[in-house]
């Protein structure tokens, strides 16, 4: 079966990198002849609001609208893509509120306050996973059908929160960083062993 | 769960940003009103200026960093990265970008140099860097100084994308012929290149720079999108291009959609149709600042 992996901006090359040595074939989806052959798919990060111009102008969005059965696994602006709540993005932003979060766009702050982390993930042994968060969101309520599997404490303007960063609903899975730059494929691994292919 | 290990401001975090805004387009706006329809034309991020290099070129004088304000006033206006730029080693307007939180900071030679022999020490900053290059010589040099990411200098404010392809091709170029270099070319290539042997060897183990590259300089249409991305470039950069054409909003959107269909000559040919006269132009041969010598 093949993943396709969502190759309209960002690193989506990364993501098909990781596939490669899980020993997967990837597709790229620029467009919606793109989904015919696929099974799973892969939202990387970049930017969603740009993201969220070209599902639109591509016909992808509405395409995806009809595969709801597809697997996404989806990493920061993929994250972004996924929830049903959006703040501090765009009026027009699309996202197909597959996964039942709020998310704060850019929540962790600017550039200068991008970070690595060393985290507890669920289900992924042994610790820890390196976690690399760029301009990230941050997930700020979780519906009670959502899955928390790993949380960061980070420092909020002085004050020490613990939010969740790695999130799972039924086939939908999604971090606030990119595993995809740190060259660790257990995440992906999880989401092909335990999602794509127990379906 | 564990918290001890948070690092900031690591490579992997300063390169990361460049990742990410591979596939789109950044563009130079020089103000708020601006700054919204590149972000409403789907622009990946911007870059605050006070006046786009055509300008720069057209009225002469000494170009410096932009007024704080004018950067502030962009952050506030878009959630996508604000980018600005800093004078040739002159880490003072850094610091002051620095402090002001810009997501990149762009040591250009669009800006007239403070320092005709250093640049600024980019290892200092906790803000990632990005800076023009015309040849693999010249990228690697910025990278050694920390440079996160590398974009050919073309030559900006011209909407001549010649001088772009030539760079894009200098630096694509030397690096195949590296990855063909045995154990004992590589040092003469250190040489000739003026650049870091641990460089060179990542780059002939590697086939490629260790940061991201893009292009910048002379992009005015979306087929120059499309040209540069299929000569290697990871993502554009657009300056005058797109504010001194007749419709911006329109051609912003185009370029976007050629950057990421570059391959695919019938949406490029779709996004190119009645955008309008483009920006003037002045051709290569008819210039008398030459912005892509600036940088040492």
């Amino acid at each position: 079966m093949n993943v396709g992996v969502l190759a309209l901006q960002g690193d989506f090359l990364e993501h098909i990198d990781m596939l490669d040595r899980l020993g997967v074939r990837a597709k790229l989806v620029k467009t919606p002849k793109d989904l015919d052959s696929i099974g799973a798919l892969v939202f990387p990060g970049g930017e969603s609001t740009t993201m969220s111009k070209l599902l639109e102008s591509s016909g992808l969005g509405e395409a995806l609208k009809a595969r709801l059965e597809l697997p996404i696994f989806g990493t920061c602006a993929g994250l972004i893509l996924l929830a049903r709540s959006i703040s501090d993005g765009r009026p027009d932003q699309v996202s197909f509120g597959y996964l039942d979060v709020e998310v704060r766009r850019n929540g962790f702050g600017r550039q200068i306050r991008s970070f690595e982390a060393d985290l507890d993930v669920l289900e992924i042994s042994p610790p820890p996973m390196k976690a690399v968060f760029i301009r990230a969101p941050v997930i700020e309520k979780v519906g009670s059908d959502v899955k928390v599997m790993a949380t960061v404490s980070y420092d909020f303007n002085g004050k020490e929160e613990s939010v969740p960063v790695v999130v799972r609903q039924g086939r939908y899975l999604a971090s606030a960083f990119h595993p995809e730059l740190t060259g660790d494929t257990r995440l992906h691994e999880y989401f092909l062993q335990h999602i794509v292919e127990s379906r | 769960m564990s918290t001890e290990h948070q690092e900031f401001a690591t490579t992997r975090v300063k390169r990361g940003l460049a990742e990410m805004l591979r596939g789109g387009v950044i563009m130079d706006v020089v103000n708020a009103q601006q700054a919204k329809v590149a972000e409403d034309a789907g622009a990946v991020a911007v870059m605050a200026l006070e006046r786009v290099p055509a300008d720069i070129r057209r009225d002469g004088g000494v170009a410096r960093m932009s007024d704080p304000a004018l950067i502030m006033e962009i952050q506030e206006t878009v959630t996508i990265p604000v980018m600005a730029k800093a004078r040739i080693g002159h880490f003072a307007e850094a610091q002051i970008l620095e402090h002001l939180q810009v997501d990149y900071i762009d040591e250009s030679e669009v800006l007239t140099p403070a320092d005709y022999v250093h640049h600024i020490d980019k290892w200092a900053f906790e803000i990632p860097f990005v800076c023009g290059a015309t040849n693999l010589g010249e990228a690697l040099r910025r990278i050694s100084e920390g440079a996160a990411l590398i974009r050919s200098k073309g030559e900006a404010g011209t909407g001549d994308v010649s001088q772009a392809v030539t760079h894009l091709r200098s630096i694509v170029g030397d690096i195949k012929k590296i990855t063909q270099a045995d154990d004992s070319e590589v040092y003469a290539w250190a040489k000739e290149l003026r650049a870091p042997i641990d460089l060179v060897l990542e780059v002939r183990k590697s086939g490629k720079l260790p940061v991201p590259l893009f292009c910048a300089g002379g992009l005015a249409t979306p087929a120059d999108a499309s040209l540069v991305m299929q000569l290697g470039a990871e993502a554009v950069f657009v300056g005058s291009g797109i504010f001194k054409s007749d419709d911006p909003g329109k051609r912003a959107r185009a370029i976007v959609e050629a950057t990421t269909h570059f391959r695919d000559a019938s949406i490029v040919a779709k996004v190119s149709k009645n955008l309008g006269p483009a920006m003037v132009g002045i051709e290569m041969d008819k210039i008398d600042v030459h912005l892509a010598e600036r940088g040492w």
